[in-house]
């Protein structure tokens, strides 16, 4: 009984025959060539801008997230800001404005919160940084020791100053990588002095570039709580023991701005807390916050949660890759469409060769499969043009724009398959159509 | 002349509906052809001739009546069934030619063959054959464009005989065609009359239908005349 269904079956699919049916569709396709190659470039513009766009989606994702990572996801950022009340009265001609984060708070913090593991606090004073003629203008950080640690900076040269030294108030300096290239193109800078002010620093070591904390802060008055873009440039640094910024810098810095002078008060400019554990971060945040609330009247520090930004970034991300599915979908939709409308047109002018077809023999079974053969090859040349173009695409951005961008291999995959699927449902149709005509009618078909 | 039978029909009727009318193309048609006839089918536009080959070539389920083809029953067969009759045992020949564009000769010539599942080699080699055979051996990579009408014609022969038919179906074959071809193109039936081949051609040419061995006649759907000629 099944012997001569399984026969048919093998008939059909015999990859000879196949093999013919898929030669036939690309010849029938080449005889009109340009309108399958219109027909073709919907698909390929709904492929390419699919991969393409998850590209440079996962690409923008990924530097975001290594730049939020790299603050800490452990880390709770504080940075002192001018509060905006006090900018109000500064019509007069001179005066001392004082904010910001305090030893105190430091201390506060330390002593009330039992989830707060480590503290880094830091100045910040932007300033020159001299090697013989060579000139940086750098951001001066005052730092403790195990500063490096918790912001996950690299010592790539060197060392960092040790507890002994920051205890000594000794005049050694850290210096970034920037700051290295530009003050000692030549030679390695260890062991050498910078001069900052009118004081002289020894290097002792060299570390690769950190995340910007975002916003310049404090010390310049200006911009302050530029917000918490993350993009921003990195500032070139050098790192001083806390002990010996505030030794040499004290506590007020004058600065002049527009003819007058003004001169502000602060004695951190940012503190670093780690939690001990990821699941305390939040909370640990919301009680530092109530902390220094309670103890002024206006709110002159600025608090960044990495993990949070983490976390917005993740969703934002999630909207991003809807908002590009719904338009991948869209737009291959309309690729389909246009192979659809494209496919009728032809099954209504190819009418004769049809019924040519069903009198030498065909099955109507025969007429779906040539018919779906060139649409799936439509699709899937279109699939295939797009693929390689949205994977050149992001290189290229990459290249000219110096953008990161990451073409996952399940992109290209998708957006292949999705194309494949799409001449196969939107090829029925159009098929189906031609395969039940009746013979007698499609051969009368002028 | 007395071989077995290939077309019987047996009270054979079509009927179309055309809204509340009835219109009979074929009318209780009786019929018999047996192997190695050349028959002629005549009569004037509209009685039925078409209706009546299309039937006979299995492309048309009568509305009621019998079809024996080569002693099968085929008034009952299913869609695809009739697909695979007409791939493996008749031989169509059209006015208008009817070649697929996009193919060359041999491709042409090749496509029954491919509907039966036939390899390439095989098929290439018997395609090759009947296209020296009616006289297109050197144009065997043209296209139907690149060809006169009569050369055309030959290729549809060519291709009406790749599997070897019971049953050779012709409808008016020579109607597009200049004289002088139209002549070549019957001078090709008629040698594949004295090879035996069962042929069934619609024309309205008297001259033509004296070529044939029997000429029937028809008129408002039914058999008017029956007759054999009486060959030189
Ligand atoms: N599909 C159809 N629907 C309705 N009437 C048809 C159809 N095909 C043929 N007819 C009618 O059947 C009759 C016979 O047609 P046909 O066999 O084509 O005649 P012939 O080929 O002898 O000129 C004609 O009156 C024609 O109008
Ligand atoms: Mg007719």
């Amino acid at each position: 009984m099944a012997g001569p269904r399984l026969q048919k079956l093998k008939s059909l699919f015999t990859l000879g025959k196949t093999r013919r049916a898929v030669a036939l569709g690309f010849k029938t396709l080449w005889l009109h060539r340009m309108r399958s190659f219109l027909t073709m470039l919907g698909i390929v513009f709904g492929v390419c801008s699919v991969v393409a766009m998850l590209a440079v989606g996962e690409g923008a994702g990924f530097e975001a997230q290594e730049q939020i990572r790299r603050l800490g996801s452990q880390n709770i950022i504080l940075r002192s800001i001018k509060p905006t009340d006090t900018e109000r009265i500064s019509t007069e001609q001179s005066r001392i404005s004082e904010y910001g984060l305090r030893y105190d708070d430091v201390k506060r913090i330390q002593d009330t919160i039992p989830s707060v593991k480590v503290l880094a606090p830091g100045r910040i004073i932007r300033n020159h940084v001299w090697n013989a003629t060579r000139r940086v203008d750098a951001e001066i950080i005052g730092v403790v020791p195990w500063y490096p640690e918790v912001r996950k900076l690299r010592v790539t040269e060197g060392r960092f100053f040790t507890p002994v030294e920051y205890e000594g108030y000794v005049n050694l300096c850290v210096i970034g990588m920037t700051v290295a290239d530009h003050l000692f193109p030549f030679s390695s800078p260890l062991g050498r002095n910078v001069r900052i002010g009118t004081d002289y620093y020894k290097v002792v070591g060299v570390v690769e570039p950190e995340a910007s904390s975002g916003g310049t802060n404090g010390s310049s008055g200006e911009g302050q709580a530029a917000g918490n873009s993350m993009a921003n440039d990195y500032a070139p640094r050098v790192y001083i023991p806390l002990t010996a910024a505030r030794n040499r810098f004290g506590e007020t810095l004058i600065r002049q701005r527009q003819g007058s002078f003004e001169a502000e008060r602060v004695e951190l400019h940012e503190a670093i807390v780690q939690v001990d554990r990821l699941e305390d971060v939040e909370e640990t945040a919301l009680v530092i916050d109530s902390i220094l609330s309670s103890q002024r009247r206006s709110k002159d520090y600025e608090m960044v949660v990495p993990l949070e930004l983490l976390r917005q970034a993740e969703r934002t991300k999630q909207i991003f890759n809807t908002v590009l599915g719904a338009i991948a979908a869209i737009s291959l939709l309309v690729g389909g469409i246009g192979i659809m409308n494209i496919m009728l047109a032809s099954v209504t002018e190819r009418t004769r060769e049809i019924g040519i077809r069903r009198a030498l023999g065909a099955k109507k079974r025969d007429i779906i499969v040539q018919f779906l053969i060139e649409t799936v090859i439509l699709s899937g040349t279109g699939g295939l043009i797009g693929v390689i173009i949205g994977v050149v695409i992001p290189i290229a951005i990459s290249h000219f724009a110096e953008m990161k961008t990451i073409v996952t291999p399940w992109a290209p995959m998708l957006a292949f398959s999705i194309s494949g699927f799409v001449g196969i449902v939107f090829g029925i149709y159009p098929a189906l159509r031609a395969a039940n005509m009746d013979p007698v009618e499609a051969l009368r078909h002028e | 002349m007395n071989g077995r039978s290939i077309v019987a029909l047996r009270q054979v009727t079509k009927t179309y509906h055309m809204g509340e009318s009835e219109l009979h193309a074929l009318r209780d048609i009786d019929l018999e052809i047996n192997e190695g006839e050349y028959v002629a089918i005549m009569g004037p536009s509209g009685c039925g001739k078409s209706t009546l080959l299309n039937v006979l070539g299995c492309l048309d389920r009568p509305t009621r009546g019998a079809y024996l083809l080569g002693g099968r029953d085929v008034s009952t067969l299913s869609d695809d069934d009739l697909s695979d009759i007409r791939g493996s045992q008749l031989g169509f020949i059209f006015q208008s030619y009817n070649l697929i564009q996009q193919l060359n000769v041999l491709e042409n010539i090749q496509v029954p063959l491919y509907y039966q599942g036939r390899g390439t080699a095989e098929s290439r080699s018997v395609a090759h054959a009947l296209a020296e055979r009616v006289g297109l051996g050197q144009r065997i990579h043209h296209k139907p464009m690149e060809l006169s009408g009569g050369q055309q014609q030959r290729v549809g022969i060519a291709r009406a005989l790749v599997n070897d038919p019971l049953l050779l179906l012709a409808d008016e074959p020579t109607g597009n065609l200049d004289s002088a071809s139209g002549v070549e193109i019957l001078g090709l039936f008629d040698e594949l009359r004295a090879n035996g081949k069962t042929i069934i051609m619609v024309t309205h040419d008297p001259d033509i239908g004296h070529r044939a061995d029997r000429i029937v006649r028809l008129r408002d759907g039914h058999i008017e005349e029956d007759v054999r000629n009486g060959r030189a």
